[in-house]
């Protein structure tokens, strides 16, 4: 059977690991590669490096943290935060990242889809989406969160998914750094519109909201960053659980 | 020496990197002759099965790949890689692969999510079954002739692993699928050794 994916998300700027980091076992906790291998060790299926690097101020050499991370962990992971063109994912696929996260510019640019997922597969496409509920609608918001735009989060989700995206990433604006529990009506919306995988994003604060997302919602995986990095919650620890509960994970 | 056939698709890095974790020593290439000297060719793919083909058709890498099998050298086919090993895929359209293998590459059809994406636990003997591994594609194997070696269930069975005399091929990402990868990588390293030896 498919497991359900944990996924610890991690931002990077300029080849740094960033905010709110608390491990004492790691050296260098701004380190990617060494935070990498210590999640991918303790059984997260797959990572995201969200790269917060201002346009302005990157450098090709602000990739050489995906060609380290690449030597180092055997697990899957995306890269994402200010991929604008198709050249800007081949330099992250050819350092050896296994997917390209897109939001504003997917948006702005709705043909980069196309072409990347032409040009690499659908499967390296991974469109994130920003929603925030306005007057009972869900709305995609870009910059994030700052600017909101026309686009309704289903009609959305679906002409992103026809245009190539592999799998879509919903990170809920209401619920970001709450911490009581993932968005279910967003994701059942969403689920209930595409028939690609499906990440839930934004407001994971306890094992039961792992629990919860998988329980009541179609969602393929479940990111979460300060409860990882917080040490609230330890990955090893959260699989054993869902399992106790018949959630499908991998134990190591 | 293991050769990665180099002919413009694939995630190559992730492959090199999982050999060098493993101390297992290979180099990159798309030169004739050094195919032609390979003693293990690994045949990569992401990507397009039309693309693939072409690409291979193009460098006469078809030819090399199909001569190195007929010299009973082991050939290692990864995930589209793998696929391009059987007689036809019948992704977007319909295409001729390099018949190394019998059976075709079919799309998955039905009421469920496209790609198969992320870890399914394997079905088949002591060694592979109940081992998640990563995997990511929309099309599969159907048809297969007495090569299957084990299967993953994904609405349907589908082949993960396929081996016929000194042929071997991977549905999943051995690369990318954690420390089972790594033991996978040994399974490689003995049916390598298994198949030069008995040259």
């Amino acid at each position: 059977m498919l497991k359900k994916r944990i996924i610890p998300c991690l931002d990077v700027r300029s080849g740094r690991v960033v905010k709110g980091i608390k491990f004492e076992n790691i050296r260098d906790v701004g380190c990617p590669v060494a935070l990498a291998e210590y999640y991918a060790a303790s059984g997260a299926d797959e990572l995201v490096f969200y790269d917060i690097t201002a346009s302005y101020e990157k450098r090709k050499s602000d990739y050489d943290f995906i060609k380290q991370v690449a030597e180092k962990i055997n697990i899957p992971f995306t890269v994402g935060g200010g991929i604008k063109t198709l050249e800007d994912f081949d330099l992250v696929l050819k350092a050896g990242a296994d997917k390209v996260s897109i939001n504003s510019s997917a948006i702005d640019h709705p043909l980069l889809i196309q072409e990347a997922s032409k040009k690499y597969g659908n499967q390296c496409v991974v469109v994130s989406m920003d929603v925030k509920r306005i007057k009972g609608e869900f709305k995609v918001f870009t910059q994030g969160g700052r600017n909101e735009t026309d686009w309704e989060a289903g009609k959305w989700a679906k002409e992103a998914v026809i245009r190539g995206a592999g799998e879509l990433v919903l990170n809920s604006i209401d619920e970001d750094g709450m911490l009581q529990g993932y968005d279910l009506e967003l994701l059942n919306l969403i689920t209930s519109k595409v028939n690609v995988p499906v990440i839930a994003s934004g407001g994971a604060g306890s094992k039961e909201d792992f629990k919860n997302v998988f329980q009541r919602t179609n969602v393929d995986g479940a990111l979460a960053a300060s409860i990882f990095h917080s040490k609230k919650l330890d990955i090893v620890d959260l699989k054993e659980y869902l399992a106790g509960l018949n959630i499908p994970v991998r134990l190591l | 020496m293991n050769v990665i056939l180099d002919y413009g698709l694939g995630n190559i890095k992730s492959l090199e990197n999982w050999f060098k974790r493993g101390n297992e020593e290979l180099i990159i290439s798309n030169d004739l002759a050094v195919l032609n000297e390979a003693e293990c060719i690994i045949l990569p793919g992401v990507g397009a099965f039309e693309d693939a083909i072409k690409m291979l058709e193009k460098e006469n890498f078809d030819q090399v790949l199909i001569r190195h099998v007929k010299k009973g050298k082991p050939l290692i086919g990864i995930c589209l890689g793998m696929q391009l090993l059987f007689d036809a895929s019948y992704e977007k359209g319909y295409f001729k692969g390099l018949g190394i293998l019998k059976g075709d590459i079919v799309p998955f059809q039905g009421d469920f999510k496209i790609p198969h994406m992320g870890w399914n636990d394997l079905k088949g003997d002591a060694f592979y079954d109940g081992k998640d591994v990563y995997f990511v594609h929309s099309y599969y194997l159907s048809n297969a002739e007495d090569c299957v070696v084990a299967t993953v269930d994904y609405h349907v069975s589908v082949p993960a692993i396929v081996r016929k005399d000194n042929v071997m091929g991977f549905q999943f990402h051995p690369e990318k699928s954690g420390s089972f990868g790594a033991l996978i990588l040994e399974k490689i390293k003995e049916f390598k050794n298994e198949i030069l030896s008995s040259n």
